[in-house]
C-alpha cells in the first residue's frame, strides 16, 4: 500500500511492486498549489499598486531624488540616530536602575520606582516632551543652593540650561526609562529563583549576584522588547518636531512648507525611517545570539555563516554532512 | 521552647541528639562541634516546618539526614546557610551564629553582606543544581573566587580546573550546563562550592534529579570527599550512601527529629515505628 507511493533511488522498477529500501525514503513531496495560486495573485497586486503610485501624477519623482540625500535631511538622519542612540542607552541605564529600585524590598525605592514608572508611563509622551520644551514657563530660573536660607550655589535660566534639544532628549529618555525599567524587571522576574539561592551560597552579595549572574541571563528576555523599544524611539523622535528639535521629521516639514511639496518629503522620510529600522535588526540579532549562549546547546549559525556555507556548497548540518562523506 | 510536638513523644533517646555528636572524642578531649543547632524553629504562614531541631556534628563528620518528604529536613539544610532565616533557635557555625550576630545579651540582624562573608566558608549543592547556565563549567567554579575572595584569574582557573579533575570532568571545563548530563552538572556543582574552600558542605537531595545511572558518579565524588574528611550535611533518600559514609544518620519526620545515632543502630535496628516504617518504604 504505502509502498506504492514510495519511489525507490535509482532502482530499476522490475515486477510490479518494485522492492524499496527500508532505510530511505525518498517520497515525492506534498503539493502545495493554493500556496502558488495565493502568492501569484498578491504578486500582481503588489505590482499594480507599485505601477500607480510610480505613474501618479501628483508625485513628482524628481523631487524624491532631489531631496533624499539632501544635506539638511542627512543632518536630520544623523540628529535622529543621535537622539535614538543616546535616549536608548541612558534610559536603559535609568530602567535597570528603576527595575532594580522596583524589585528591592527596600519599601522607600520600591515606592520611588513605582511612582516613577506610574508618571511617566501615565501620561502622553508628546504633553512630556511640550512639558520639558515649556519648562521655562513654569520655573524661569533654576537655581541649586541651600533650602531656606538665601544662599545659592548657581542660578542659571531655565532656557539657557535646557534648550530644545536637551529638552527633547530628556523627554525621550526619562519616558522611556519607565517603559525599559518594566522591561528589565520582567527579564529579571524571569530568572530562576535557584540562581540567587546558587549565587548566595557561594558568598555573592546581593550586588554581585545582580551584576553577575541575574542580569546577564535576564538579557535572554529584555533583548527582544528592547529591540521593539529602540525602533519605537526612532520613530517617536518625529514628535520632537513639536519643541522645534532639527531631526529628520521636523527638516522634511520645514523644506515642504517651502516648497509645498508634502508627499514626496513624507516618501522621502519613510524611507529613511524604514531603511533605519531595518539596520537596526542587525546588532539587535547578534546581541540575542550572545546573550544566548549556554542556553541552547549549541548556537545557531549566523546569516553570513548560513550564506558562506551555500556559496561553499557544504551543508550546514553536520550530520549530513558526515552521512554525505560516507557515500 | 515548644511543647511536645507531635512526634516529641515517639522520638527515642538512645543517643541523644545534641550529645551524640558534640560529645568527648575517643580521648575523652571536648570537640567543638562545627555546626550546632539547638531548638530551630522555622514556621511558614502559620503552619511549623521545624518544630525545635537540634543537632551537632563535629568536623569531618558525615551526617545524612533522612526522612519523607515535607518532613523540614531541606529546610533545616537551607537554615544553615541562611538560604532561610528561622524563627526560633541558634544555629552556628564554626562557634559563629549564622545570619546574627550577638552582642552582650543582645542579637542583631546581620546585614547581606556579612551574610554573604559568612556564607563562603558553607558551600551548597542544589537538588537542580543551579549551575549558572550563560557561563561554563570553568566560570562556574571560579566566578567567586574571583569575584568575591578576590584571587587572580589565572591561580582560580588553576584551582578550577583541579577541582574539576578531581570530580573527573577536566575535558569539559569549557562545556556550557546545558551540554552537560545531569550526572556531569551535579558535579560541576559539587566542583563550585568546594572553590570556595568550604569548612562544612550541604547537600540539598543531591542525586534526586538524576537518572538512575548517573547518581554513581555523583556519591562516588561525595564518599570521596567524605573520606577527605570533609565535614558534610547531607539531604538525601539513598539509604546505601548513608549507611556506607555517614557518621550519624538522623530521621526527622514532622519537623522534628525521631531518632538519630549511628547508620549501623538508625538504619539496621530503628527504634520507632516511624523510621521503620519509612525504611521499609524506601529500601
Amino acid at each position: 500500500m504505502t509502498q506504492a507511493t514510495l519511489t525507490g533511488p535509482g532502482r530499476a522498477a522490475a515486477g510490479p511492486a518494485p522492492e524499496i529500501d527500508p532505510d530511505d525514503i525518498v517520497a515525492v513531496p506534498l503539493r502545495h498549489p493554493w500556496r502558488w495560486i495565493l502568492a501569484v495573485f498578491l504578486l500582481i497586486g503588489f505590482v499594480c499598486l507599485g505601477i500607480s503610485l510610480w505613474q501618479n501624477q501628483n508625485i513628482d519623482h524628481p523631487t524624491i531624488t532631489e531631496f533624499i540625500f539632501n544635506p539638511r535631511i542627512l543632518s536630520g538622519v544623523v540628529l535622529t540616530i543621535m537622539l535614538t542612540v543616546v535616549a536608548m542607552l541612558v534610559s536603559s541605564v535609568l530602567g535597570v536602575l528603576l527595575a532594580v529600585m522596583r524589585l528591592s524590598n527596600n519599601p522607600v525605592m520600591n515606592t520611588l520606582a513605582w511612582l516613577y514608572v506610574w508618571a511617566f508611563r501615565g501620561t502622553p509622551l508628546l504633553i512630556q516632551i511640550v512639558f520639558w520644551g515649556y519648562l521655562g514657563l513654569l520655573y524661569s530660573q533654576i537655581s541649586m543652593g541651600i533650602p531656606f536660607t538665601d544662599f545659592t550655589i548657581f542660578s542659571v535660566d531655565t532656557n539657557t540650561l535646557i534648550p530644545a534639544l536637551t529638552a527633547g532628549l530628556l523627554a525621550l529618555t526619562l519616558n522611556q526609562a519607565a517603559y525599559s525599567a518594566e522591561i528589565v524587571r520582567s527579564g529579571m522576574l524571569s530568572v530562576d529563583e535557584g540562581q540567587y539561592e546558587a549565587a548566595y551560597s557561594v558568598g555573592m552579595s546581593p550586588v554581585f549576584t545582580l551584576f553577575k549572574v541575574v542580569l546577564p541571563q535576564a538579557m535572554r528576555v529584555i533583548i527582544p522588547p528592547m529591540g521593539n523599544e529602540t525602533i519605537s524611539m526612532l520613530k517617536n523622535t518625529s514628535l520632537l518636531s513639536v519643541i522645534a528639535v532639527l531631526e529628520l521629521y521636523t527638516v522634511a516639514t520645514q523644506i515642504s512648507s517651502q516648497n509645498l511639496r508634502q508627499v514626496e518629503l513624507l516618501l522621502v522620510v519613510s524611507c529613511w525611517y524604514l531603511f533605519l529600522t531595518s539596520v537596526l535588526s542587525i546588532p539587535q540579532y547578534y546581541l540575542e545570539r550572545y546573550y544566548g549562549r549556554g542556553k541552547a546547546r549549541s548556537l545557531p549559525p549566523t546569516p553570513f555563516q548560513r550564506l558562506r556555507a551555500a556559496l561553499r556548497r557544504t551543508p550546514i548540518n553536520t550530520h549530513r554532512t558526515d552521512s554525505q562523506d560516507a557515500s | 521552647m515548644t511543647g511536645p510536638g507531635p512526634g516529641t513523644s515517639v522520638a527515642t533517646s538512645r543517643a541523644t541528639t545534641a550529645s551524640l555528636a558534640s560529645g568527648p572524642d575517643a580521648l575523652g578531649v571536648a570537640v567543638e562541634p562545627l555546626l550546632s543547632a539547638l531548638k530551630v524553629r522555622k514556621s511558614y504562614g502559620g503552619v511549623e516546618v521545624l518544630k525545635g531541631i537540634s543537632l551537632a556534628v563535629n568536623p569531618g563528620q558525615v551526617m545524612c539526614l533522612l526522612g519523607p518528604s515535607g518532613s523540614g529536613k531541606s529546610t533545616f539544610l537551607r537554615c544553615i546557610n541562611h538560604l532561610e532565616r528561622i524563627d526560633g533557635g541558634r544555629i552556628s557555625v564554626g562557634g559563629e551564629l549564622v545570619g546574627y550576630a550577638q552582642r552582650k545579651d543582645r542579637i542583631f540582624e546581620m546585614n547581606p553582606r556579612e551574610v554573604a562573608r559568612q556564607r563562603r566558608g558553607i558551600g551548597m549543592v542544589f537538588q537542580r543544581f543551579n549551575l549558572f547556565p550563560h557561563m561554563t563549567a570553568l566560570e562556574n567554579i571560579t566566578a567567586a573566587p574571583i569575584g568575591v575572595r578576590r584571587i587572580s584569574k589565572q591561580k582560580a582557573k588553576d584551582r578550577g580546573l583541579e577541582l574539576l579533575d578531581r570530580v573527573g570532568l577536566a575535558s569539559l571545563a569549557q562545556s556550557y550546563p546545558a551540554q552537560l548530563s545531569g550526572g556531569q552538572q551535579q558535579r560541576v556543582a559539587i566542583a563550585r562550592a568546594l572553590a570556595m574552600d568550604p569548612q562544612l558542605l550541604l547537600f540539598d537531595e543531591p542525586t534526586s534529579a538524576l537518572d538512575p545511572e548517573l547518581v554513581g558518579d555523583v556519591l562516588d565524588v561525595m564518599r570521596t570527599l567524605a573520606a577527605d574528611g570533609m565535614t558534610m550535611v547531607v539531604v538525601t533518600h539513598e539509604i546505601g550512601f548513608a549507611r556506607g559514609a555517614a557518621d550519624v544518620v538522623v530521621f526527622m519526620d514532622g519537623g522534628v527529629v525521631v531518632e538519630s545515632g549511628p547508620p549501623a543502630e538508625v538504619l539496621d535496628n530503628p527504634q520507632s515505628p516511624r523510621t521503620r516504617a519509612f525504611l521499609d518504604s524506601v529500601m
